[in-house]
Formats: structure tokens, sequence, C-alpha cells
């Protein structure tokens, strides 16, 4: 005896389905959403648009919550304080990505990663794009900084800064 | 608590596409866990069914879309969700339902139907993401394995190689699964040399969307003991979720997967998991990610799984045995249906009825896990024989 035993499907080819030769019945969804922001990060959307990162402190385990929050999810206290942080950081990790968010194929990757951002609570940080910088280069530990759109371009949005790129010898 | 006994298993093949809807894969996977558990429809007194994104399907409300495949007519019925964990957090909302004394028998059916999303569910994926942090960024699932991916190996300093053993090896165990999708016998260099998606991740590394579903029957030990002699038992229980915000946290190890099978092991009265653990499944959407999982269950040291794969303590034949299923990576990925590599595979593999693909060394224990929503949920199941 061995499991399963002849278990059952009929495989379609995405030919088959191509070429109309299966039954399908076909639906494009158009929907829309606009979600309000909440406390904490609308304050954070206002200071990229000023060209600033913004933590919160919770006063209970004195963590720089970074991207900022109401509340502390491990104290469950409400935070206190607004952090100005700076706009350098370390990159935790990283991937050089050959596909889009629809997994289409591109030629020129995007470098994109998690960087840890200095003043916040280590390991704190966000997701983000890579530049100026290049596939030999780019490693785990790696000093970066912002680069930020110009202040007419920026409209709050993770999207003001335009990506991190390498700290230059001497730069702090 | 009672105890609760695994009666029977059912799947249906593995595709990236099939004719069947969700309703007909959910019917085909519970009719065949009934017919070996020998019980009818009848004598099922609740059901426990798991799916994942509504967005693949695009059918909300898909629990009451699929209830009638999944036996559920008339019956306390309930349908779970959380994430890639969902194949194996399944079956352990099921186990409450017998253990609380609630059902004598529970019928737990996992669906999932990728194709529906074209002409690629990675669009879905999409909606998963923070609307405010993340998706303006426009980032593809991949990425996240690939970030983890990269954390993990630097941490460790593991070489792509032994990343590539598991993929080899669970594909070649897939040769020998009836469902299987993507069944191969490759190369390390075969893994190596193929596309990159998202570097360190590549073609090889990743399993593939899939359609299908599973099932499961669990009953009280009262019911088992009047069906078989040798009944699997459901030993431990475990899940764990940690926060949202996976850009606050070292992805280099998963310890919400280590607190869900510390809660597991500890119901199932195990000390020492590396010496108790017979078969291992734990969950391999890529193959990095089984190592991951290894070291998250506590069956080796951080870092230790990759040398463990190198040496073959992984193979089928080996002291511990991983994903001799085949595994996400080679029978297939129907997100919440890989319940069938998952808790199906360590119920064969303990009750003796593995086939091709059972591990030789007559295992009496075995667990399984399954892993999901933005790198931070972890499920775990122990099962045991008598």
């Amino acid at each position: 005896m061995s499991r399963p035993e002849k278990p059952r499907g009929v495989e379609l080819s995405s030919r088959q389905l191509k070429e109309g030769k299966v039954m399908t019945s076909r639906w494009n969804p158009r929907v829309k959403y606009a979600w309000a922001t909440g406390e904490a990060i609308s304050r954070f959307l206002e200071e990229l648009k000023k060209g600033k990162l913004i933590a919160r402190k919770c006063d209970s385990c004195n963590r720089i919550l970074f991207p900022p929050r109401m509340f502390c999810e491990d104290c469950f206290k409400p935070t206190t304080e607004w952090v100005y942080i700076k706009d350098t950081g370390k990159i935790e990790t990283f991937s050089i990505s050959y596909l889009d968010r629809d997994a289409r194929r591109i030629e020129d990757p995007i470098f994109v990663g998690v960087i840890s951002i200095d003043g916040a609570t280590e390991k704190m940080g966000i997701m983000h794009y890579f530049d100026e910088i290049t596939r030999d280069e780019i490693h785990i530990g790696m000093r970066v900084r912002a680069v930020w759109k110009s202040e007419e371009e920026r409209e709050g949005a993770i999207t003001d800064i335009r990506y991190f790129r390498p700290l230059k010898e001497g730069e702090e | 608590m009672r105890r609760v006994a695994v009666l029977g298993g059912g799947m249906t093949i593995f595709r990236r596409r099939l004719q069947e809807t969700g309703k007909e894969m959910s019917f085909e996977a519970s009719r065949m866990a009934l017919n070996e558990a020998g019980l009818e429809l009848s004598d099922v007194d609740s059901v426990v069914l798991g799916s994942a994104p509504d967005a693949f399907d695009g059918i909300h409300l898909k629990g009451e879309n699929l209830l009638d495949g999944a036996g559920a007519v008339g019956k306390p019925y309930i349908r779970v969700f959380v994430g890639g964990g969902t194949a194996v957090f399944t079956p352990i909302a099921g186990w409450w339902h017998v253990a609380s004394g609630l059902a004598d028998v529970c019928l737990v059916v996992a669906e999932e139907k990728m194709s529906s999303c074209f002409p690629h569910p990675q669009s879905a994926f999409g909606h998963i993401w923070d609307p405010i942090l993340d998706r303006p960024l426009k980032p593809n699932l991949v990425w996240i394995f690939a970030m983890e991916m990269n954390r993990y190996m630097t941490v460790h300093n593991v070489r792509k190689e032994d990343i590539a053993r598991v993929a080899v090896k669970n594909k070649r165990n897939a040769l020998d699964h009836p469902s299987a999708q993507l069944a191969a016998d490759l190369t390390v260099d075969d893994v190596l040399n193929s596309e990159v998606m998202a570097w360190p991740v590549q073609r090889l590394d990743i399993s593939p969307p899939s359609d299908g579903a599973s099932a499961l029957i669990l009953a009280s030990e009262d019911v088992a003991k009047k069906l078989t002699d040798d009944p699997v038992f459901l030993a431990g229980a475990g899940w764990c979720i940690d926060s949202t915000m996976w850009t606050d946290r070292d992805l280099y190890f998963p310890e919400y997967v280590a607190r869900a099978a510390r809660m597991a092991y500890k119901m199932a009265k195990i000390e020492n998991p590396r010496k108790e653990i017979d078969v291992a499944e734990p969950y391999d959407p890529f193959d990095y990610k089984e190592l991951h999982h290894m070291e998250g269950l506590l069956l080796c040291d951080k870092g230790e799984a990759p040398i463990l794969t190198r040496e073959g303590v992984t193979q089928r034949d080996g002291d511990l045995p991983t994903c001799p299923s085949g595994g996400l990576l080679g029978v297939g990925n129907p997100i919440a249906a890989t319940m069938g590599i998952k808790a199906c595979e360590i119920y064969w593999q303990l009750a003796g009825k593995a086939g091709k693909r059972q591990v030789p060394t007559d295992p009496q224990t075995g667990i399984c896990q399954a892993w999901g929503d933005l790198m931070q949920y972890g499920s775990v199941l122990i099962m045991r024989r008598g």
C-alpha cells in the first residue's frame, strides 16, 4: 500500500488557455483604495516631505521605534515622544533583483534591501533601493546615506528618498 | 485534552494549472481521505478548511465558496488562514476540535488555486505588503526570500552549493511522489547555473506556484481504536507570530518558529528533538528555507543545517530524513494545500504507507512545520505512533 494512491487532477497547459481550447470565465476587477495613513505614519510622511526621518520613543523599554508607531508592540503602552533620527545607516541585507513586481524579467537589476537607520534602536529600519553602487561593492554591513528627491518633487511618500548610496570616504 | 488520531489523508496532483475548480479539488482530496479512514461524510462532526489569500482566486468569502467540496454542508465549519503557515495550522485547528471533545471526527481540508490569477499569481502577492511603507517600492515577493537568504548566508558564511543540495535532494525525492509537479534528477551545478531571479535566489532555488488540495481525517482515540490497531496520534502543536515590522528584526534566524517548536515539544514531552524526531517535513518554499527551518525547529544548531545536508544526514536514508515527500520544491507549492506534503506525509511515513518514499528506519515520531506571512509566522505539528 502506498499513499497517496492514484491522486486525481486534470492538468491544463498555458497554451490550451491562450488558444481558448478550454472553458474559462473572466473578470477584471476595478477596485480602488485610499488608505488613511494613521497618526504615526502621517507624521512620518510629513517629515519625509521635509527631508527628515522621525521615530517614536517608548518610555517603558527605551527603544527608539522606527518606522514610528503610537504604541510599543512589546510593552503594549503608548509611545511618548517624537525623536528625529539620521538619514544614514547600515545595510542589514540586500538583493539584486532581475524581476519586477509582476515577476517580469528586467535587464537593469533593482538593488534593494533593508537599511537599519542611525539613531533608531539597533536593527530597526526600512526597505529601500540602493544606487551609485556596483554588484561587486555592495555588501551587508556597508554604511549608506539617503539620496532625497528635491524639495519640489517630494510628496510625503517613502519614495521621497530616491535610494541609499554608499558613504564616501571621510563622510560620516 | 483528549488524544487525537490521524485516520486518513488525501491529495490531488499538484500542477501549475488544474482544470478542476477549488470545490472539485477539495472534494477529490476529502473523498480520498475518507476512503483511507473507512469513514463516510455522515461520520464527520465538524470541518476545518484552510486556504490562503483570496486574491489568487479572485473570490472573497472563499471559505463559503469551497464548503460544498469540503463536505461542510450542514456542519460546524470554519476556514482558517495564516499565510503560508496555513498548511500546518489547518490540521492544528482540526486538532483542537477533537481534543476539546467538540467533535469525534473532524475533516480537515486545505485548498489552493493559484492559477486563476494570471498571467502570474505574483501580482496578487503584491497585495500582502504594507500599503504605505513597502508598496510604493513595487516589491516582488521573491525579494523577501532573497533578503532573508542573503542575511542567513552571510551571518553563517554558508556557501550557495550547500543550499543548492536541498533543491537537488527534494526534487529527487519527489520522483517517488505521484502528485509531483517538479520532480527532477538534477545536480548542484544545475541549480547554481540556473537563471538568477533576485540574487542570491536562482530559478531552481524556488518552488513553483500550483493548484491542488489535500485533506486529513482526525478522530478521537475511541473512534481510532475501532478502525485501526496501530493509530498515529497528534502529539504536540505549536504556533507563533512575530511583529509585522519585519524590517526591525534580524532575518538570519526565525525565532517565532523556535517558539512554536518549543510549544509543540513541551506538549509532546520531547526534551531532545535532535534525538527524538525520526522524520521531518520543514517548510521548503525555497531551498534555504529548509535549512532555516531545521534550525528554527531546534533540530540542529544555528548554522549547522547546511553541514548536515552536505554530510547526507537529511537524505531519506540518513539519520534525520528531511522532506522525504519531495517537499514544496519537488511536489509543488499550492500554499495551504502543501498540508499534503507536510502533515499528510508525516502521517503516511509513521503509518508505514509512504511506499517508495518510506524512510527505512521505522519512524515513531515525526514533525512538520509551515511558515508564512511577512517572514513572521510558524506552525508546528508533531505526530507519534501508538
